[in-house]
């Protein structure tokens, strides 16, 4: 029964998907009914296949207790047996939940979002059929990756994500960046994955299967243990967008609102944390993996931090700050709590999806994405306002919503893992993560801080607008995700909840007491998070219409272009790449082609020339028949003679 | 005689007289109807194949390495010792149902378009002939027979690049041509040497080295490696294909991509390597560097390409490397992956050729810079192009994956630095054929359309639709059920296996 669930779960959306593609794209050639007809059948098709996603997710979380797999074999490529079957525990149904939850909230909103406006030119086509499908695709990959069982099964759901948010990213023609921004999205996680598939052929090849219960039982070698590791960590890094493959997701803003809603909160980015956590076993019988990860998790916290401080956009803020709520959790799993970064995971898709549909409300109202042109929305907005700081808090750790138990559950175990040494990683990688997360607490503080003041306080600076809350389809989405964001952290303290969370195979500190922590280490975080939120406050107190980001002074551009790792990626990757392409292909015509042409030209040539030479005029054409029977006349008696 | 008999002769005869039926038919259109229905009767022949025949052997040491689910055994030129010796079994089947797939899709896009250059009787009669060259090829349990086969398919290809191709065409026909006689010569001497020294032509007797010395094996191996190398083609022997890609007409290219490239690698995996395995154990490390030197150029001349056909054209090296990666580290899994990676190509850019066809008879050019905006004029034609895309590029769940990713795997299974290096390289290919393919979408559908874009229609001919969708659900099934094609191989790839590693 509930293998039958879990089958069904990514089976609903990805049926709804492939059916909604068959739809016709709504074109402008088509009667407006016509358009309208597709437009209603592709809504009902993504709707229903999301909220279906989501009663079956409940219906899973309900039902499943403990452990439950089912396997049947796929394929058998030689000998290497790939299956096809479910692996489902307390943490896959959560997961599920969050991921089915997060869809259908995207699925509505999009109903609304992606609507014509009175503003938009004629020629702008919204072709809403293929999105909504794309998103059902999306979704269903994501839950493919969430109950596989077998690691080539994830690898499906892992890739398809890829493509879909290629395709998703792409989606708006109105923005002449988004297309190379799908193709940086797509290409460098593709990087990331080449390490992914390299890691599970090691590990597929070591056990002669893919199954992931076969691969966790199974007792690899020490070597191929640290190599498959550090393999995966690179598809981990693509899709979690971790440093240094991170540079795909703030270009992915060019994607519609709720898609970067549905890419940072629930799927996608999601991906890599939840693979880790699925396959954790592995990773702590060769710590030198968790190393690596709490290094770059610690980088990427404290540069996503960074980066966001100095954004204008406000979609680039988000985006930012996903970068480095990645990094907490990739931080959590480095130091030994896959359950505190699934915490976090949940908070996350809560409280993340929420910023962004609100944000999407705010660009829909005022027209642009830039916070130097908002200002002033807090009473024109009132709903939207109070969502997003709900969404805001959670983010950057107010007591009591939702971010703030489950950041305190990444410090916590941060902590005993240096203090005491309890993660499976050394030390130093504790107090790395430890001292990296409290410090990007205030830098959270800080930016969520100057996002709420440059948006919704002060005076507007859009004059002309008339912004006001949106209607029902956009609003209610927005306010049931405030539910979870301002909540789900106190579900910690649920029994149900946290043992759901709990992950029996894995022997660490602070996982024993539950999810959440209450005692005086909660003050540390609270002592940065204030400093955070004083400083902003103080700079925007000073000049009330300045950009707080005036305070980072010489830093500010280097923040605004996140160190330019763009460039470097530029320099260091695209264009040697496009160099070298350039020269296979002078290469390879010029010299292995040349050479082929070359022997061509050179076998004419000497026909051409060995039949000049046979052009002769009949005195020389007489002497050389002669010199010929001359020669095989002295051939003749020479070897008649020596016989 | 039994019924697989009949259905082996069937295959073969049907396509054969078809041809001639075709070429005797006085009217033009009623000719390529004939043409179509012989060539959808040759498929019906073609399918049943796979049912009854096998087990007829059961397992044994001495069994013999190829065990065709149906056979046919005739002497044909006593005096020579030459049999008409035709069979099929799990390696050669798929790649006869996709030859006859693939040819009815071409006559029946024959039917509604024919390209400029010569009457459509003709060139679905040569279409005909190329599929009985081909079919005979993948039938053929006898090296002689073999060997007459695979040239039966180069001159009527010639005529159809030379006669319905581009601006260009005798040239890449003449190219083409030559070049693939090149290898057929080294093929023969092959041939020569391993009838010489081992007195028999029958394939089933040969398969697994046939008691020849060391010496002698590693010298056919040589001569029919790159004989087929040619064929398939291997990097640096393949500078023939872009040149005929871009020069031929449409279905001419499908037909080329799709299957008379198989012949190389089945060649390989049936000839070269069960004729010869110690000489294939002792090139693998050889043809394995080759393998991923194709992989890695093809993939990074296409990131430099300009022109889309010649794109695909490449595109082609760099899959093919993959397939013969495969080949080249003589495991079960390998070879697996190198009959799956060959089924997949020839379905995948069967279906890309068909598109990049179209791309060019509605816009006059094929030249990337003038291509734009696609999805803005023909949202469809784009999307089944974006399909097609996405499935070469190996995305898991489509065709293209299971090929790539095992050959992959497969390369690491054998371990070493040097096969682990291989199977990196490859990986990264991977990523690069992600690269060119996304470049592509990116010129031709994205952004605002160019004025040669901006007069496409939406719509799709019938006839089109009824081209491309097999491919396209044929992509989706294999990449879901990988097992249509790697369930009937395994026993034959195993047994192959065996007498490889003996």
């Amino acid at each position: 029964m509930t293998g039958l669930l879990g089958a069904l779960l990514p089976a609903v959306p990805l049926v709804a998907g492939l059916l909604g593609l068959l739809l016709p794209p709504a074109s402008r050639r088509h009667g407006a009914t016509g358009g309208d007809r597709a437009r209603a059948t592709a809504v009902t098709l993504g709707v229903t296949g999301a909220a279906g996603a989501l009663a079956v997710a409940v219906a899973l979380l309900l039902t499943v207790d403990g452990p439950t797999e089912t396997s049947s074999t796929w394929v058998d490529v030689g000998g290497l047996v790939v299956t096809l079957g479910v692996r489902l525990d307390g943490a896959a149904a959560l997961v599920a939940v969050a991921v089915t939850a997060v869809a259908l909230a995207v699925q509505v909103y999009s109903i609304g979002y992606l609507r014509r406006g009175p503003h938009d030119d004629v020629d702008v086509d919204h072709r809403y059929p293929p999105y909504a499908a794309q998103i059902s695709l999306f979704t269903g990959a994501m839950l493919l990756v969430v109950v596989a069982g077998d690691l080539i099964m994830l690898l499906v759901g892992w890739e398809v994500m890829g493509l879909c948010s290629y395709l998703l990213i792409a989606h708006d023609r109105r923005l002449a960046g988004a297309p190379a921004a799908a193709m940086k999205a797509f290409l460098v996680t593709r990087v990331g994955d080449v390490g992914f598939l390299l890691g599970i052929a090691l590990l597929g090849v070591s056990t002669g299967s893919f199954r992931i219960a076969d691969v966790l039982a199974h007792d690899h070698s020490h070597a191929t243990l640290t190599a498959a590791g550090l393999l995966l960590l690179a598809g981990v890094a693509g899709k979690s967008a971790q440093f240094p493959l991170h540079t795909w997701l703030p270009d992915a803003m060019a994607g519609p609102t709720p898609i970067s809603a549905l890419i940072h909160a629930a799927t996608m980015v999601a991906a890599g944390v939840y693979a880790v956590a699925r396959l954790y076993p592995l990773f702590t019988a060769a710590p030198v993996t968790l190393t690596v990860l709490g290094v770059l998790g610690a980088i990427t916290l404290l540069l996503g931090a960074l980066a966001a401080t100095a954004q204008d956009d406000i979609k680039r803020v988000l985006a930012w700050s996903t970068v480095s709520q990645l990094g907490y959790m990739t931080g959590a799993l480095a130091v030994g709590s896959p359950s505190a970064a699934l915490f976090h995971l949940l908070t996350h898709a809560a409280f993340k999806a929420l910023l962004f549909l609100a944000a999407g409300v705010v660009i829909h109202a005022v027209g642009t994405t830039l916070m130097s042109e908002m200002g002033g929305l807090r009473r024109s907005m009132p709903v939207t306002f109070w969502c997003t700081v709900v969404g805001l808090g959670a983010l950057a750790g107010v007591p009591p919503l939702a971010g703030f138990w489950s950041k305190d559950g990444v410090l916590t175990v941060a902590e005993s893992a240096a203090l005491e040494g309890t993660g499976p990683a050394p030390s130093w990688v504790g107090w790395l993560v430890w001292i990296a997360g409290l410090v990007g607490v205030a830098i959270t503080a800080w930016y969520a801080g100057r996002l709420l003041l440059r948006a919704f306080f002060g005076a507007p600076r859009l004059p002309l607008v008339r912004p006001h809350d949106p209607p029902a389809v956009l609003r209610w989405p927005v306010l049931l995700l405030a539910v979870p964001a301002a909540l789900l952290g106190l579900a910690g303290f649920i029994r149900a909840f946290a043992d759901r969370l709990r992950f029996p195979t894995v022997p660490v500190a602070g996982s024993e007491d539950g999810l959440v922590h209450l005692g005086s280490g909660v003050l540390l975080p609270l002592a940065f998070l204030l400093l955070g939120a004083g400083l902003v406050l103080l700079g925007w107190r000073r000049d009330r219409a300045a950009d707080p980001a005036v305070a980072l002074g010489p830093l500010r551009p280097v923040f605004a272009r996140a160190f330019w790792l763009d460039d470097v990626q530029h320099t260091l990757v695209v264009r040697p790449v496009r160099a070298l392409a350039r020269a296979a292909r002078t290469g390879d015509e010029v010299v292995v082609d040349g050479a082929v042409e070359g022997s061509g030209r050179a076998a004419s040539g000497l026909g051409a020339g060995l039949a000049a030479l046979h052009r002769a005029a009949l005195p020389r054409a007489a002497a050389g028949v002669l010199a010929g029977a001359l020669l095989i006349g002295l051939a003749a008696a020479l070897v008649g003679v020596n016989r | 005689m039994t019924f697989g008999q009949g259905l082996l002769v069937a295959v073969l005869a049907v396509p054969a007289l078809g041809a001639v039926a075709v070429a005797a038919t006085p009217r033009d259109r009623a000719a390529r109807l004939v043409g179509t229905v012989a060539a959808a009767l040759t498929l019906l022949a073609a399918v049943p194949l796979v049912f009854g025949g096998r087990g007829w052997v059961a397992w044994s040491a001495d069994a013999p390495a190829v065990r065709p689910w149906h056979q046919l055994d005739l002497p044909w030129v006593p005096g020579l010792e030459l049999r008409f010796h035709l069979g099929v079994d799990g390696i050669s089947w798929p790649l006869v149902v996709l030859t006859a797939l693939l040819t009815l899709l071409c006559c029946a896009y024959t039917m509604w378009r024919v390209p400029g250059g010569g009457s459509g009787r003709a060139l679905v009669a040569l279409l005909l002939v190329v599929e009985v060259g081909i079919l005979g090829t993948f039938l053929a349990l006898d090296l002689v027979l073999f060997f007459l086969f695979f040239e039966v398919v180069l001159l009527p290809m010639y005529a159809i690049i030379a006669g319905w191709g581009g601006a260009d065409r005798r040239r890449a026909a003449r190219k083409f041509a030559l070049y693939t006689l090149f290898g057929s010569v080294l093929l023969l001497v092959g041939v020569y040497v391993v009838v010489a020294a081992a007195g028999t032509a029958d394939l089933v007797t040969l398969t697994g080295g046939a008691g020849m010395s060391r010496g002698t094996q590693l010298a056919a191996f040589t001569l029919l490696a790159l004989a087929f190398a040619v064929k398939s083609p291997l990097w640096p022997l393949h500078s023939w294909l872009p040149d005929a890609h871009t020069q031929a007409p449409t279905v001419g290219s499908v037909v080329l991509a799709g299957v008379l490239l198989k012949m190389g690698t089945y060649g390989l995996i049936r000839v070269a390597v069960g004729v010869a395995p110690e000489g294939a154990r002792w090139a693998a490390p050889v043809l394995g560097v080759l393998a991923v030197a194709a992989i890695l150029i093809g993939s990074l001349v296409c990131l430099a390409q300009s022109d889309v056909k010649r794109l695909i054209a490449y595109s082609s090296v760099g899959h093919m490397g993959f397939v013969l990666l495969g080949v080249a580290t003589l495991t079960a899994t390998g070879i697996q992956a190198a009959l799956i990676g060959n089924v997949a190509h020839g379905v995948i850019t069967g279906l890309l050729f068909f598109l990049a066809g179209a791309v060019k008879d509605r816009t006059g050019t094929g030249t990337l810079a003038e291509l734009s905006g696609l999805r803005e004029t023909a949202p469809r034609l784009a999307g089944l192009l974006a399909f097609a895309a996405i499935a070469s590029l190996g995305l898991p769940g489509l065709a293209g994956f299971w090929g790539e990713a095992f050959a992959v795997i497969a390369a690491v299974q054998v371990g070493g630095p040097l096969w682990t290096t291989l199977g990196v390289l490859a990986a990264v290919g991977g990523a690069l054929t992600a690269a060119y393919f996304l470049r592509l979408l990116r010129q031709v559908t994205h952004n605002r359309p160019s004025p040669a874009v901006g007069r496409v229609g939406p719509g799709l001919a019938g006839a089109e639709l009824t081209a491309w969708v097999p491919l396209v659900l044929l992509a989706l099934a294999i990449g879901l059920a990988p097992t249509l094609v790697l369930g009937v191989a395994e026993a034959p790839v195993d047994a192959l296996i065996g007498v490889v590693s003996r």
